[in-house]
């Protein structure tokens, strides 16, 4: 199916849900990963069961941040 | 990226954003072309730490997709440290995760001469990136 990822058209896999998608991306420490499905945020314990459609709009990105010291 | 350009004007920007949000650590995006900056995204640090900060993801999408649509690209991420010098952390390189663009620090440690230094981070690598502060306006003709 096609999707749009990250802004480019991208095919993956029909029915896939947004777990495995990060694999297929071959995304690197997806437990870091951010993902907005059609303009939404998906709940990290909700990317198992959300499956993806013909033409959804998918943006994933990494947790940005850092520090002087760690918490 | 061999190197990150800023125009005073963004660079003086950031150290006013890191000075009136001290002792929180302030943090944002960099974007630009060919590694010369055209704008600044101030971004919510939602940890409101003195010693750590972490980005609104709402915000990224958001920043990401204005970027995209600017016909930009994201150059760096930064953040300040309020008062510990302008090296990586151990935590910095921890949360350097996003590919491909420079991680700069502000420090505020010595308050009348704020410092900025730029990285490059891969694997747990680190890299010096020269950052140069554009005395002249891009496109604007403004001396300095």
């Amino acid at each position: 199916m096609k999707l749009v990822i990250n802004g480019e058209e991208a095919i993956s896999k029909d029915g896939i849900n947004v777990s495995e998608l990060l694999i297929e991306q071959d995304v690197k420490m997806p437990e870091m990963v951010s993902v907005e499905l059609n303009g939404s945020i998906v709940r990290r314990e909700a990317f198992d069961a959300t499956n993806l459609k013909e033409g959804d709009k998918v943006e994933f990105l990494y947790f940005m941040g850092g520090g002087s010291v760690a918490e | 990226m061999l190197k990150l350009d800023i125009p005073i004007e963004i660079f003086d920007e950031a150290v006013a954003q890191a000075r009136a949000e001290a002792p929180i650590e302030a943090c944002g995006i960099l974007a630009g072309i060919d590694g010369t900056v055209r704008k600044l995204y101030k971004m919510t640090n939602i940890d409101k730490s003195s010693i750590h900060c972490m980005m609104d993801p709402a915000e990224q999408f958001q920043v990401v997709k204005d970027i995209r649509s600017a016909g930009l690209k994201m150059l760096a991420i930064y953040h300040s440290h309020p008062a510990t010098p302008a090296r990586l952390s151990a935590e910095d390189i921890r949360l350097a995760l996003t590919p491909d663009v420079a991680y700069v620090i502000v420090s505020l440690q010595n308050a009348d001469k704020p410092e900025v230094k730029g990285f490059l981070i891969e694997d747990g690598n680190a890299t010096e990136v020269p950052v140069k502060v554009l005395q002249r306006s891009i496109g604007r003709g403004r001396c300095r």
